[in-house]
C-alpha cells in the first residue's frame, strides 16, 4: 500500500513551510479547531492509534486521563529522544515532515486543552533539533502556531529542549524529570503524568510518530485509519527502521500486521545471508528465532509471542553472527544505562553484565544459565520502570531460544559459529 | 567572574533561556549546553557562573551535569570522535573501527591526544543503524565508516 507519513519525504521540499502546504496542507488541524476536545478524543480512540514510542498505549485513553477541568495549565511533551538501539525513525519525521508533527502537536494540545508543547528531542540529533527550531519559527511567523494561530482563538507555543545522553531519559517519566532540568530518573507511578507531568501540571507524553499520525486520522477519519493494518486493534501503518544482516537497512512504511519476512523480503531487499534471529522491537524486545518470522508485525501478535513490537526497530542477526556475543552487548547497554534507582536493576544488570563477561573469557561454569535465570526473574516487574523487565526478557529469550550457543560459550568457551 | 571569556554575551543568551521556560530550573540542560559550546567543557568555573545564575547550589548542578555522557568536565579534543558500538553497529565492525582509531592515535578510549586535536568516546546506539558502523565527528554523522576512512580523518 501507498505510504502514508512517508509519502513525499523524498519530495526536497517537504520539510519546508510552503511544501507542506502543498502537500498536506495543515487540513487536520482545521477540522480539529472546529471540533470539541471532548469529539477529538473520540475520534482517536476510535482510530484505534497506539503509542509508537515502545509501550502501545491507546492514544486517545491517555489523553482521557487529564482532568477536563483542570484550570491551570496543563503541556504536550513529545518524546523525540529515540534511544533505543535499533531505533531510528522518528529522525526521518524530524528532518523530512517537521510540519507534520507540529500539526501533530497542535491537534494533541487542542484535545486535552494545552497551549504550552515541549519536544525532547535526543542531543546527538544536532541537525533535526535545527530543523525543527526553523520550522517553528516559520510556522508562528505565518500564523500556524502561536497566538490565536489560524484564526482559532487559541495560543500554542512550542519549544525545543535537547536531551545530553542518556537513554533511561526516554521513558515518560524520566523524560520529564529531564526537562525540569534533573537527572533522569524515572518517577513511581501513580501518579500518573495525565494529571501530574511536567512540573506537577497534567501532561500528555507522546512519540513523534504517534503525533504525526494526528493530522491523517482528523483528515481521513477514524474509521480510514482503522481499516489499515491487522484489525481496528492494531490499526494503521508503522515506520519500521531495519539494521542487520539486510540488503537494504533504512526505515519502511508498511502497515501494522505485515508478516516479519515479507517486510524484510519486499522492503528492506531481503536478508543478507541466512537469518538465525531477529530482534522486532528494539533491543529491549525479546528476540525471534526462525519459526516465528511469519509473525504479523503488530502489537498483540507480538504480545502473544511473548515479545513485543516496541518501537518497531527490527534487527536481523545471520547464521554467522554469535548470539551469546550479541545478548551480552545488550546486557552490557542496559547495565549502562540503568539509573541506579532500584536495586534489582542497578545489581541484576551488573551482575548479568559480569557473568556473561567471566564466560566469554572462557570461565563458565556448569550452574551458570541457572544462575542467569534466576537473577532474571528477580528483574521482572519489580522495579520503578520497565528497562530492568526490558534487559530481563531479552536475556532470557536468548539463553531460552538459542541455549546451544550459551553452552558452548560455557562448556568450551568458545562461539557455536565460525 | 570575569575571568570566563565572552560571559556577558553568554548572560544576555541564557537570560533568553530562563524567559523560554515557566521555571528557571526547567532551562538548565539547555544552559548546560550553552555554556559547553561557549567554552568547550564544564568547568568548576562555569558550574559556578551557572549556580549563581539558576539560585541552585554547584553541587546540584554538577550532580543534574554528571548523569549526562554528553557534557564534559574536562578538555576534548578539537576533532572529538564518538564511536557508536551497540548491536547493529558491533555487526558491521564497530570494534575494529574503535581499535584502529585507539593504535593509530595512541590513545584509550575516554581520552584526548597530547596536541589536544583528537579525542575518541565509545557510545551506545546513536539512532542511525541504517548506516552501521556508525561515528559521530564532533557534531557530524558519518557512515558506513571502514578502516580505510580511519586513516583518512587523522590525516585531516
Ligand atoms: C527505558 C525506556 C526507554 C524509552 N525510550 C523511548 C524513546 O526513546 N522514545 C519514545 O518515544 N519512547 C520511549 N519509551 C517509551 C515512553 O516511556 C513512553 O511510553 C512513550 O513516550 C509514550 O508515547 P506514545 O504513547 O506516543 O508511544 C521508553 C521507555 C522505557 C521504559
Ligand atoms: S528500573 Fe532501572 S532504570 Fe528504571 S528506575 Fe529503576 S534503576 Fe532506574
Ligand atoms: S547501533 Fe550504532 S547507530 Fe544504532
Amino acid at each position: 500500500m501507498e505510504p502514508i507519513l512517508t509519502k513525499y519525504i523524498k519530495d526536497p521540499d517537504s520539510n519546508k513551510l510552503e511544501g507542506y502546504l502543498k502537500n498536506w496542507g495543515f487540513s487536520g488541524l482545521k477540522k480539529a479547531i472546529k471540533m470539541k476536545p471532548e469529539d477529538i478524543i473520540e475520534e482517536v480512540k476510535a482510530s484505534g492509534l497506539r503509542g509508537r514510542g515502545g509501550a502501545g498505549f491507546p492514544t486517545g485513553l491517555k489523553w482521557s486521563f487529564v482532568p477536563k477541568d483542570y484550570l491551570g495549565p496543563k503541556y504536550v511533551v513529545i518524546n523525540a529522544d529515540e534511544g533505543e538501539p535499533g531505533t531510528f525513525k522518528d529522525k526521518v519525521i524530524i528532518e523530512r515532515e517537521p510540519f507534520m508533527l507540529l500539526e501533530g502537536i497542535a491537534i494533541a494540545a487542542l484535545a486535552i486543552g494545552a497551549e504550552e508543547a515541549f519536544i525532547y528531542i535526543r542531543g546527538e540529533f544536532v541537525k533535526g533539533a535545527k530543523i525543527l527550531e526553523e520550522a517553528i519559527k516559520k510556522a508562528e511567523k505565518e500564523g500556524y502556531l502561536g497566538k490565536n494561530y489560524l484564526g482559532s482563538g487559541k495560543n500554542l507555543f512550542v519549544r525545543i529542549t535537547r536531551g545530553a545522553g542518556a537513554y533511561i531519559c526516554g521513558e515518560e517519566t524520566g523524560l520529564i524529570e529531564s526537562l525540569e532540568g534533573k537527572r533522569g530518573h524515572p518517577r513511581l507511578r501513580p501518579p500518573f503524568p495525565a494529571t501530574k507531568g511536567y512540573l506537577g501540571k497534567p501532561t500528555v507524553v507522546n512519540n513523534v510518530e504517534t503525533l504525526s499520525c494526528l493530522p491523517h486520522i482528523l483528515t481521513n477519519g477514524a474509521e480510514w485509519f482503522s481499516r489499515i493494518g491487522s484489525n481496528p486493534k492494531n490499526s494503521g501503518t508503522k515506520l519500521f527502521p531495519i539494521s542487520g544482516d539486510v540488503k537494504r537497512p533504512g526505515v519502511y512504511e508498511a502497515p501494522l500486521g505485515i508478516p516479519l519476512r515479507e517486510l524484510i523480503e519486499k522492503y528492506a531487499g531481503g536478508f543478507d545471508g541466512k537469518p538465525k534471529a531477529i530482534i522486532p522491537g528494539g533491543v529491549s524486545a525479546p528476540v525471534l528465532s526462525e519459526k516465528e518470522f511469519e509473525i504479523p508485525m503488530d502489537f498483540d501478535s507480538l504480545l502473544k509471542a511473548k515479545s513485543m513490537l516496541g518501537s518497531g526497530a527490527i534487527i536481523v542477526l545471520n547464521e554467522k553472527r554469535c548470539l551469546f556475543k550479541s545478548a551480552l552487548r545488550i546486557v552490557s547497554f542496559f547495565a549502562e544505562e540503568s539509573c541506579g534507582q532500584c536495586s534489582p536493576c542497578r545489581e541484576g544488570t551488573r551482575w548479568l553484565e559480569l557473568i556473561l563477561e567471566r564466560i566469554s573469557e572462557g570461565k563458565g561454569r556448569e550452574e551458570d544459565l541457572d544462575l542467569i535465570k534466576d537473577i532474571c526473574s528477580g528483574m521482572i516487574g519489580t522495579t520503578i520502570c520497565v528497562l530492568c523487565d526490558g534487559c530481563a526478557m531479552s536475556l532470557l529469550s536468548f539463553v531460552e531460544k538459542f541455549e546451544e550457543e550459551f553452552l558452548k560459550h560455557i562448556g568450551e568457551g568458545k562461539c557455536l559459529v565460525s | 567572574m570575569g575571568r570566563l571569556e565572552n560571559f556577558e554575551e553568554w548572560n544576555k543568551e541564557v537570560d533568553t533561556l530562563i524567559k523560554t521556560y515557566p521555571e528557571k530550573k526547567a532551562s538548565l540542560l539547555p544552559i548546560l549546553h550553552l555554556s559547553q559550546k561557549y567554552w568547550g567543557y564544564l568547568n568548576d568555573e562555569v558550574i559556578k557562573a551557572i549556580s549563581e545564575k539558576l539560585k541552585l547550589s554547584q553541587s546540584f548542578v554538577y550532580g543534574v551535569a554528571s548523569f549526562y555522557t554528553m557534557y564534559h568536565f574536562e578538555k576534548k579534543g578539537e576533532i572529538h570522535i564518538r564511536v557508536c558500538t551497540n548491536v547493529s553497529c558491533q555487526l558491521k565492525g564497530a570494534k575494529e573501527i574503535l581499535k584502529k582509531l585507539e593504535e593509530k592515535l595512541g590513545i584509550k578510549k575516554g581520552e584526548t591526544t597530547e596536541d589536544g586535536k583528537f579525542s575518541i568516546e565509545k557510545v551506545e546506539c546513536l539512532g542511525a543503524c541504517d548506516k552501521a558502523p556508525v561515528v559521530m565527528v564532533n557534531d557530524d554523522y558519518v557512515g558506513p565508516v571502514d578502516l580505510e576512512w580511519v586513516e583518512k580523518i587523522l590525516e585531516s
